[in-house]
């Protein structure tokens, strides 16, 4: 599931940095936006088989590809 | 009766805070008093909606009971079935009663019955309800708990808007005397800088330079040094103005144990009109990502309704930003005012893709970053005077130059 999700985030990004550290804040960085979110989350479905709706979404929560891979495995 | 407007006065504040006392110190020893919160926010919903404007108060009471039950109904009717119609209806339902206040002066020339402070605060709260029970994430309906979110005094007259999930959290949760005196202590603070915005900066650039800078730039007429004076004296107004009123906003709210969200993050110093958008009326834009940009980007996608990922971005930032213009009323100035945000940022992704490909090529240093938040500053003060309707006035209205 890590390396699915981490190479969801390398596509969106066009960053190969992502496995380098996975502590990087996402949106501080300005390698996601709005429109890269909802990709992500499509790509979640797609390919995780999860169903996350906008509204559980909270920036905060979702901020670095550590903290998504963790919300990917809890639910 | 008398009649007392949030925040207008001096005298507010003192009996704003002679009646948080209690709340204050109850915190502090680590308790609520959730029945004195509501009875002190029932007199202030009373105070500003009674006495003169008492017709606002009947409509205040009307629109809740509409919405109440408008989200209960959606909410046990969703506990069994989801279909898509129902939910739009839900959503169409929530937003008719501010569609009327917004239509009613620009078809009849006279403001809505209807209408009263804060109608479009308290429907944003409603529809965002709306969605999270669609999408299961409200998972259950607390009448008292939801008329406690929507008619929240400190915040009812222009947010900042806050979000359920939290708020409700904030409200059931046991304080911490500790952490409650760092809240205090935040909270007072953000009253006082307030107090520097709203009643010593916004009066001396709205009320001592405005009007006669406005004056100045009517009898030149047309483009003038004070028209572009008019611009920036307008822009800082604004800013100090909303800002001091919203610290007001989440100071009081931090009294009471409520960490209603912040509104300003120094808009000004951003360096693009995107982030100049995460950092200014920030409740507002955060609720048009959320429940408007966001939602629609997923349903087109989700439909392959468009397949360019640049026109889907493009497509959103226009729906956006024209349903914000047409919030703010039916001139040609606030809808130009949207959409010439829309065009700033669509021309702003433009830019970050270009500069995403020749990133070696383009230098970036101090001076790129003072220059960036330069033109974003200047870039947005022009919307602000295109907001302002002065142009209007200029124009099409001068009585100084059409004598």
């Amino acid at each position: 599931m890590k390396e699915k999700v981490i190479g969801i985030l390398e596509d969106l990004t066009g960053s190969q940095e992502i496995a380098d550290n996975l502590d990087i804040n996402l949106y501080d960085e300005g390698l996601l936006d709005s429109m890269a979110t909802v990709q992500l989350l499509l790509e979640l479905q797609s390919q995780c088989g999860v169903d996350v709706p906008v509204s559980e979404f909270e920036r905060s929560e979702w901020d670095t590809p550590n903290k998504i891979i963790a919300k990917v495995e809890s639910m | 009766m008398i009649n007392l407007q949030p925040y207008e006065n001096p005298m507010y504040f003192i009996y704003l805070f002679v009646a948080l006392l209690p709340i204050i110190i109850a915190m502090l020893y680590g308790k609520k008093l959730h029945w004195y919160q509501t009875i002190i926010s029932f007199v202030f919903l009373v105070l500003a909606f009674g006495g003169v404007k008492w017709h606002e108060g009947i409509a205040l009471i009307a629109y809740i009971i509409f919405e109440m039950v408008l989200i209960g109904a959606y909410f046990y009717y969703r506990q069994k079935v989801n279909q898509t119609w129902v939910f739009c209806s839900a959503v169409v339902l929530a937003i008719i009663p501010l569609i009327i206040v917004k239509v009613t002066p620009a078809v009849y020339g006279h403001p809505s019955l209807i209408g009263f402070l804060g109608i479009s605060y308290l429907t944003f709260k409603a529809v965002q309800m709306i969605m999270e029970i669609r999408d299961g994430a409200i998972k259950e309906f607390d009448p008292w708990l939801t008329l406690q979110f929507l008619l929240f005094f400190p915040t009812i007259s222009s947010g900042p808007i806050d979000r359920y999930r939290r708020f409700k959290g904030d409200y059931e949760r046991k304080p911490d005397p500790q952490k409650y005196l760092q809240l205090l202590d935040k909270g007072v603070w953000y009253i006082f800088l307030g107090f520097l915005y709203k009643f010593v900066l916004a009066y001396i650039f709205g009320t001592l330079l405005l009007p006669n800078v406005g004056k100045m730039a009517l009898t030149y007429g047309g483009i003038s040094w004070w028209l572009v004076a008019y611009m920036y004296v307008y822009s800082m107004d604004l800013f100090f103005d909303f800002a001091g009123y919203s610290l007001f906003a989440v100071g009081i709210s931090y009294l009471m144990g409520i960490e209603t969200p912040m509104n300003f993050n120094r808009p000004f110093c951003a360096w693009n009109i995107k982030e100049f958008w995460n950092r200014w009326h920030m409740t507002l834009s955060f609720w048009f990502r959320d429940y408007i940009y966001m939602r629609l980007v997923f349903f087109i996608m989700k439909k392959k309704l468009i397949k360019n990922r640049i026109t889907i971005a493009n497509v959103g930032y226009l729906t956006l930003f024209l349903i914000m213009g047409f919030w703010h009323g039916l001139t040609w100035y606030y809808i130009v005012y949207g959409l010439y945000h829309a065009v700033a940022i669509i021309l702003c992704d433009v830019w970050l893709r270009y500069k995403k490909k020749h990133r070696s090529k383009i230098p970036s240093n101090r001076f790129t970053k003072l220059l960036a938040i330069f033109i974003t500053f200047n870039v947005v003060c022009f919307s602000f005077l295109i907001f302002s309707g002065f142009l209007d006035t200029l124009f099409f209205h001068n009585i100084a130059t059409l004598k």
